[in-house]
């Protein structure tokens, strides 16, 4: 059941990149260039997906999930050097080429040789990425 | 075709109705990173299924769309060198801040954290600043 849940999710997810056009890095690059031709459609995206979703956590008070368990916990205050690092690291890559995690599974049937390739070189990154994480944690964190 | 902010907006819904139905019905964060991470590094190795199942749905739907719609294209650059170095950035970047647009950005900020506001500010101001000094700079992007 949770695996019939979850396969719904990341198709409804997949139709959501799919139909917003976040697959296509032109729109994904145009809302990251400020000073050439700007593309708001991600702000209406990430907006859109921001309601049903805020929505969704208001629903978790003094419920458990339907399948069972426990929710997520609280978000942990502390900002971390880890947190800021790894969001610049990650912004730099995405504004390069234009996908983000999602967006570059769900085009990989069509996103030809260089899905392919952006793609490999995001798993060799998440492979790499404990050792790194790990030596980031144990020095003193910023604030 | 109908105006781009309002398909964005269609498909923003739905991005964020499954981010809610995965925290409602399987109580988890919907994080593209973070479930595919943890199937690289073995630390969702509780529940592989789970997020094999996600990562099934997440490729095959899109497929099926693009198919059905006489093709789909993500207009990627070529350029082997920097797709190289962009995956890498973005794997061990979501990995080391723990979330990318989706779990920071979808699931954190609707929920008012701290941690997903920061982070979706900082890699929206590298991405920007990148596209800036790459592309209307340096015109190599």
């Amino acid at each position: 059941m949770r695996e019939l849940f979850a396969a719904v999710v990341g198709g409804l997810f997949g139709a959501g990149l799919f139909v917003s056009g976040m697959t296509d890095t032109r729109k994904v690059q145009g809302w990251l260039d400020v000073f050439g031709d700007w593309d708001p459609t991600l702000a209406f995206v990430l907006g859109g997906a921001i309601v049903p979703m805020a929505i969704a956590w208001q629903l978790t008070r003094g419920r458990s999930p339907v399948l069972g368990g426990s929710f997520p916990a609280p978000p942990e205050p502390r900002i971390g050097r880890s947190l800021v690092i790894g969001s610049v690291l990650f912004g730099a890559g995405w504004g390069l080429v234009g996908l983000c995690p999602g967006p570059a599974l769900a085009s990989i049937t069509y996103g030809g040789t260089s899905g392919v390739v952006f793609l490999a070189a995001m798993l060799g990154g998440m492979l790499a990425a404990p050792p790194i994480r790990k030596r980031l944690s144990a020095a003193t964190p910023v604030a | 075709m109908p105006e781009a902010w309002l398909m964005g907006l269609i498909g923003g819904l739905m991005i964020g109705g499954a981010a809610a139905v995965f925290l409602l019905v399987n109580g988890r964060i919907m994080g593209a990173s973070g479930l595919v991470g943890g199937l690289v590094d073995g630390t969702g190795r509780g529940n592989t299924g789970e997020r094999m199942a996600f990562l099934a749905g997440l490729i095959g739907v899109p497929a099926v769309l693009a198919l059905a719609t006489g093709g789909a294209e993500t207009h990627a650059t070529g350029n082997i060198a920097v797709l190289i170095l962009a995956g890498l950035l973005v794997g061990v970047g979501t990995r080391i801040a723990n979330g990318c647009t989706s779990g920071h950005g979808v699931c954190g900020i609707s929920r008012l954290s701290l941690r997903g506001i920061v982070a979706t500010v900082f890699y929206l101001l590298a991405g920007g600043l990148t596209v800036v000094t790459f592309k209307q700079l340096l015109g190599v992007i």
